[in-house]
């Protein structure tokens, strides 16, 4: 089988002898399954309905994205950001540009700064709501799957007006923003984020108090916090522990010490705390929002820095140097002094780093993500392993991975 | 031997008087900390910085490919200190001829995935993993494509 592509035996529903006589049962989840949103394969021994030996399968959506960087300039990489997690894609872009001007030493206008805040607690929002409406379908609560892509559908129309694109935005620049902010924005805005929080009180109504819900959610997919940093888990996971990490306070970029907000956080860890944490996210991300359009600065929306960003449409008409910069920019891209940084954010899945290591030249010489998802994502088999199979759906639910962002 | 610019950073003076030996360089630059290790060394040093020093998180694992320049690959780990809000750079350099170092799964499980991904993408081998296979790519490939002398395009005839 291993020639035609497919790795390690196919097990599908196979009977194993265990050694102590009883019989075992080799469940082969995935590839394609619809509650692993994605191309993720879970080879699960049960003994009855017991969770005995989960086994991971991952690599499915590989792309080379990391390989890929090292063919583009640094502006044009940024495009390949996106496509890493494809439902926060702004977050992505915001790492690496961040990752790019700490190697440049750049500095960013405050406009610039605290739009990119706005959009990536948009980002946040958009993230977790395909996360809460997804995760309830696997639960079978289908309604609440349709109130979230309402809000979702808002979101993207934003982002829409801002980049051209729903989704794929590549919205931020190296030193900036990619176009001037359209006009209108702020009533759009603000007449979203006005109604978003009555919104998160409709789903908590559907959801909160909810009889099954709840059942099906508190004490599933505990996992103690020893073993979650042992295992690479981050983000939301951790705070549902009791630890407050948040990248966004404990190492603030992009102007984030400027915003008052609360990091939630629960102590009893299971599927429904989760849950609890990332509700409460959606809350504080949309105060942040609120306040990025009262507070929003005036002044330029990309760096002066015309070596690396591209000059205004009139200068290009009227300014011999600003042509001859723009022709540079956009035939070969601009050079990085040599150095590596790692830069950190928190993602709405957890923490997302980029380590890019430049050489010198106009193309990223090693662009490394070290993607959230994937570090969630080693603590599947110790979290279900001795629970129900049931059980796993929430268990698994409950991290929030996107497979892109797992397999890069 | 540790440069003497980086004896204020107390990790870096921590490590230097844990193991004299340990430390071959390092540098800070752009307010990061980057350390390189004797690759013999890593994994006392690792389990160092976890117990005594608070790093209980790794962040990542990962290399660099200088191709072809000696020592050819440079593998680099992330380590984060929650209690500290800290975070330091360990790097050790690899000779391009069968390149090979200590795995560092006995003091990080999370350590399992991020090595079998450098291994499975710059064929790095890893001692005592407990499950060194390939990750991203399927088990019948050939060759390791985040070597810089892997081609990006192109392909077999």
């Amino acid at each position: 089988m291993s020639e035609a592509g497919v790795p390690g035996p196919v097990v599908a529903e196979e009977e194993v002898t265990s050694p102590g006589g009883g019989r075992r049962m080799v469940l082969n989840m995935g590839p394609q399954h619809p509650s692993t949103h994605g191309v993720l394969r879970l080879l699960i021994e049960l003994d009855g309905e017991t969770v005995v030996k989960c086994d991971l399968d991952i690599g499915y959506l590989h792309t080379g994205i990391e390989k890929e960087f090292e063919a583009k300039t640094y502006q044009q990489a940024v495009t390949l950001t996106d496509r890493v997690d494809y439902l926060a894609p702004l977050s992505n872009n915001l790492g690496y540009c961040l990752a790019v001007e700490k190697l440049l030493g750049m500095e960013i206008p405050p406009q610039a700064q605290w739009m990119r805040v706005m959009l990536t607690e948009l980002t946040r929002l958009n993230s977790h709501l395909v996360w809460l409406g997804t995760h309830a379908l696997d639960i079978g609560a289908m309604s609440v799957f349709l109130y979230c892509f309402r809000e979702r559908e808002d979101i993207l129309r934003i982002f829409e007006m801002f980049s051209g694109q729903r989704m794929m935005t590549s919205y931020f620049r190296i030193g900036g923003l990619a176009l001037e902010p359209p006009r209108g924005w702020h009533q759009r805005v603000k007449k979203f984020i006005d109604v978003f929080p009555s919104r998160v009180d409709e789903y908590e109504n559907l959801l909160t108090n909810n009889r099954i819900w709840i059942g099906r959610t508190r004490g599933t997919g505990v996992i103690s916090l020893e073993d979650m940093l042992d295992l690479g888990v981050t983000g939301p996971m951790l705070r549902a522990a009791g630890l407050k990490v948040d990248a966004r306070k404990d190492a603030p970029y992009s102007s984030y010490e400027k915003f008052n907000f609360v990091v939630p956080t629960r102590t009893e860890n299971d599927v429904y705390a989760r849950y609890q944490v990332r509700v409460e996210e959606m809350r504080q991300s949309a105060r942040m929002v609120q306040q990025a359009l009262e507070g929003m600065p005036t002044g330029p929306w990309k760096a002066d820095d015309p070596h690396v960003v591209l000059p205004d449409r009139e200068k290009m008409k009227t300014q011999m140097e600003a042509l001859i910069y723009h022709f540079k920019i956009v035939t070969e891209g601009f050079r990085v002094p040599e150095g590596e940084v790692y830069q950190v954010i928190e993602s709405p899945r957890g923490e997302l780093g980029y380590y890019a290591v430049s050489d010198g030249t106009t193309q990223p010489y090693r662009v490394h993500m070290r993607t959230p998802s994937f570090g969630n994502l080693q603590a599947t088999s110790k979290m279900v392993e001795g629970t129900l199979i049931a059980d796993v759906i929430a268990s698994i639910g409950s991290m929030d991975f996107v497979l892109g962002d797992t397999d890069r | 031997m540790l440069p003497d610019n980086l004896r204020e950073h107390a990790v870096a003076a921590a490590i230097e008087a844990f193991d004299a030996n340990a430390l071959t360089g390092g540098k800070y630059d752009r307010e990061e900390l980057t350390l390189e290790v004797a690759p013999g060394r890593i994994v006392s040093v690792c389990g160092f910085l976890k117990h005594d020093q608070r790093f209980v998180r790794l962040s990542s694992v990962t290399a660099v490919d200088r191709y072809p320049a000696e020592p050819r690959f440079e593998v680099v780990y992330h380590l984060h200190s929650i209690e500290r809000n800290e975070r330091v750079r360990l790097k050790c350099r690899l000779r391009g001829a069968d390149p090979v170092i200590e795995s560092v799964t006995p003091v990080w499980r999370s350590a399992n995935w991020y090595e079998r991904e450098v291994f499975d993408l710059f064929g790095i081998r890893f001692l005592n993993h407990p499950d060194l296979r390939r990750i991203m790519l399927p088990d019948s490939w050939e060759g390791h494509p985040l070597r810089k002398d892997y081609p990006v395009t192109g392909s077999r005839v």
